[in-house]
Order: structure tokens, then sequence, then C-alpha cells
């Protein structure tokens, strides 16, 4: 696998988008904790940048790349090479470059100004989100016709993510607001990862107790061992289903 | 060398593929003729395994093509279009192929890149290439492994006619090493000197697959635009396009 995926990673790491976005998330990092006394205060702005603009840009850019090399990957499956190799070698490449941009950019300054559990958690998030929406990208390019179409579907899933499907808990909370429904909005984050990360890092900053009964709930639950697996767990989850989707489809594709 | 059983394709409600059956032998250079969008491309992407057929089976040396793809192996194929990523050196293209097929040094075929003199750009990244040098690049990787069976889509199209020559000549001695050739090409002189059988399809069917001789007793021309052309007339064949092409032909230009 590494014969192919050495030289897509090879290409990427030259690619001035790549570059830009690295340099991007380091300076805003720096600035972050250089503003703020307090690094916690620091660590919530970061927060929300890794929310919003980490899967926006994974989403984007390997949608973008995936387009790009069509004609790379044309080739490739006219070598003596499987299908799922040849997807496996992108789909590492471009994470890889995506994990590495990521860790220079948020990680050292983070590991640098903030090395504690928050910490820890805002870098474990931020790797698995950019893993899952990698994922998800290359569900969406395999799966659409053209690059168009392709942009347009990672842009809706991201909208989805990011700002729609808040609006539908909360809807969902106000409607049912007579039934305990601790259990479900549980549940409901799981199914979305952005979520899943949000309240996975709040837990272990301090402000769970502003959270209410809720909050109680979620850092009894997030704060534990079990929490900790089952978060790991749902977003290992996020990663293999629409990677093993994606696959799937290309296996059948005609190029 | 290939067999060819019914098969099938159908994109949407547009029938590429009309129940094709054909069978080419060692020694044989195929010219893959016809208008736009008869399905040349598509069944050539069928050989390679990279378009699916809906029904039909394809064997390359008596193995079926969907049970692995070690039977790439045996096959060169040069693309109509040949997009490679950016930032990768011309260079590098050549050795990831070379490690992929695991093939040792002093096997390789480089006549290609010593005619085109592609070494003295190996250092340099794809993206800064013209689409004719890319084009000889694409040529160079389908000879490089002297495989059994060479699959050339348009190969002349965009090089000037000096590497148009050299590629000539190149197809000219391979021909001799009997090996197996398929073009498909929309300039029909450049078939002339090389071709000993023509396979001629329009809308997804075959409509005929005749060697060189019979083709030239038949019609008592020697030029293969002619000939076809006096054999659609005869046959009421949709004459159009051939029209077109002895045309521009007897325009004076050269090409």
């Amino acid at each position: 696998m590494m014969k192919l995926s050495k030289y897509v990673l090879y290409d990427i790491l030259r690619n001035k988008i790549i570059i830009a976005y690295t340099l991007f998330l380091f300076v805003v990092s720096l600035s972050m904790f250089q503003m703020e006394e307090n690094s916690s205060k620091a660590m919530l702005s970061l927060l929300n940048i890794v929310l919003i603009v980490l899967p926006l840009v994974s989403l984007i850019f390997t949608t973008i790349h995936y387009y790009n090399s069509y004609e790379f990957i044309e080739l490739m499956s006219s070598q003596p090479m499987s299908r799922t190799r040849i997807l496996m070698s992108e789909f590492s490449g471009v994470s890889i470059s995506l994990l590495s941009a990521f860790f220079l950019g948020v990680g050292i300054p983070v590991l640098l100004f903030s090395p504690d559990a928050t910490g820890f958690a805002l870098l474990f998030t931020g790797m698995s989100l950019t893993l899952v929406f990698t994922s998800i990208a290359f569900f969406a390019s395999v799966v659409a016709r053209d690059k168009a179409r392709g942009i347009g579907f990672a842009l809706l899933l991201w909208f989805y993510f990011a700002l729609i499907y808040d609006g539908l808990v909360l809807l969902i909370l106000f409607s049912f607001s007579d039934y305990p429904l601790e259990k479900l909005t549980l549940l409901l984050s799981a199914l979305n990862p952005i979520d899943l990360g949000r309240i996975f890092i709040m837990l272990k900053m301090d402000i769970s107790a502003l959270m209410g009964y809720t909050g109680a709930l979620y850092k009894d639950f997030f704060g534990s061992g079990t929490g900790i697996i089952f978060t790991a767990g749902i977003m290992l989850l996020w990663i293999l289903i629409p990677l093993w989707l994606a696959v799937r489809k290309f296996r059948k594709k005609d190029l | 060398m290939i067999r060819i059983e019914n098969i099938n394709k159908r994109f949407r409600k547009l029938q590429v593929l009309d129940n094709i059956t054909a069978s080419f032998a060692k020694g044989q250079v195929v010219s893959l003729i016809g208008p736009n969008g008869s399905g040349k491309t598509t069944l050539i992407k069928s050989i390679l395994g990279m378009v699916r057929p809906d029904s039909g089976k394809i064997y390359v040396d008596e193995q079926l093509i969907t049970s692995d793809h070690s039977y790439r192996k045996k096959i060169g194929y040069m693309p109509q279009i040949g997009r490679y990523p950016d930032n990768m050196k011309v260079g590098q293209l050549f050795t990831m192929l070379q490690n992929i097929r695991n093939i040792a040094e002093e096997k390789l075929d480089k006549t290609l890149i010593e005619k085109f003199e592609l070494e003295k750009i190996f250092e340099k990244p794809m993206r800064t290439l013209s689409g004719g040098t890319r084009q000889k690049v694409s040529a160079a990787v389908a000879f490089l492994f002297d495989p059994a069976i060479l699959i050339l889509d348009e190969p002349t199209a965009g090089l000037d006619p000096l590497s148009s020559e050299i590629l000539k000549e190149k197809i000219l001695v391979e021909k001799k090493k009997n090996k197996l050739i398929l073009i498909t090409s929309h300039i029909l002189s450049d078939l002339d000197e090389l071709t000993t059988h023509i396979m001629y399809m329009q809308e997804g069917k075959v409509q005929f697959f005749k060697d060189m001789e019979a083709l030239q007793e038949e019609t008592g021309e020697l030029r293969l635009g002619k000939a076809i052309a006096r054999i659609m007339r005869g046959e009421q064949f949709n004459s159009e396009w051939i029209d077109k092409m002895l045309e521009i032909k007897n325009d004076g230009k050269i090409y």
C-alpha cells in the first residue's frame, strides 16, 4: 500500500492549500494563546475553530483532491492493483497530510501552552474529526458523478453536521421538554461527530456545572472510562463506516 | 489473447456497448475506429476493468478479467488524457510504477524515454508540463514494462509530427515482436502503415471486423480512409463521419 500512498502524500505535502492551512491554524492558535491570559479561555476559542474549520477544510480539500486526481486514479486502475488498494492509498495520503497540518498548526501550540487533559482532549477530537470528515468526503466524491455535485454534496453534509443538526436537536428538546430526555440527548450527540467532540472537550473543562442536570449526567458518563471508550468507539465508527461504503461503491464504479 | 463475449453496457438511456463479441490474437494491430460516442473508449475501458459491463465476459489469455487484477501486468495502457498529480515529479511517476509492478531495472523498455528525451525533465513537477509532453510521458509509461498487449487510446492526438513519428516507429517495432496492439484514432492516415485489422464501431455495435488485405481487396482501395468510406457507402452505413474525415484530408492540411 505504501508504494502508492507515499507518492500521494509527497504530492499533497507540497500543495499550497495544505501549507496555507497549516500556517492559518498555527497563527490562529498562537494568537489565541497570546491574547487570552487564561489558557482555558483560549482553549474555548480554539475549540470553536476546530469544530467549524476542521470539518469544512477536510471535506472540501478531500473532494477537490479526489476530482483532480481522477485521471491519475484511472491510470492506476489500469495497473495490476486492486481498486480497494488505490482508494485506501488515496485515503491514507490525504488523511496523513491533513493530520500533520493539524498537528503542526494546533498540536504544537497546545502542547506548548496547555498540555493538560483538556489539551489532549482537543487534540484527540481534532484528529478524529479530520479523519471522520476525510472519510465522509471520500464517500461523497465516489458517489457523486462530477466535481460540482461532489463539492455541493460535501458542503451540504457540512451544513448538516455543523449547523442544521443542532437546530433539529433543539427542536426535539423543546417539543418534548415534558419528558425526561437525558438519555435521548446522549444518543443524539453520538449521531453527530461534531457534537460528540464538543461535549467531550467541554466536559474536560470546568464549565459543565453550568449545564444543569444534563451536564451532571454527561459529566458522570463522559468523565468515566466508559465515556472515553464510548467517544473513541463512536468516532471510529464514523471513520470506518463512510470509508467502507466508499470502498464498496468504488469497487463497482465505472471510471 | 483477448476474447470478448457478448458484452453489454448501458449508461442510463444510452446503449454504449451493444452485444459485442470479438477476439484479438497475437501479432495483430487492431484499429478501433468509429464516430465520437460509438463506444470505442468504453470497450477499451471494459478490457482494462475500468468500466464494468452489465453482462458478458472478457478473457485475457483465458483468464476471466473479473477474477483478479493480475492480468493487467500484461497490458500497457496509454490514456486519451493523461493527468498526473500536480507536484509529482516526472521521474517519480516512473519509479512509482516500477515499484508497483515490481519489475527489475534491466527488464524495462526505456526506448521512448530516451527518444522523447524525458530524462531531461525527470526533476520537473507534472503541473509544469504541456499537454503534448504529458502525452509523451503517457506513451513512455505504456511501453515501459514491455507488455504483451498494448492499448493506445488516441496515441498521436496532441503530439508534434516528430514525436508522432517516433511513436509510430516504436509501435512498428512492437508489432514485429508479435504483440497485440489495440489503437483507437481519428487520424486514419496514422493508422495506414501500422494496422493489420480494422474494427469499425457505430452506436455501440461492431459494424465490421476485417483484416487489411481483405478490406483492400474488397474495395480496390489501398488507403485506409478511402477503403472504409467505400465499404460504408456500399453497406449503407452512416457515412457522414467518414466524409468529414476525408474532407479535412483533402484540405491540404498536414497531419
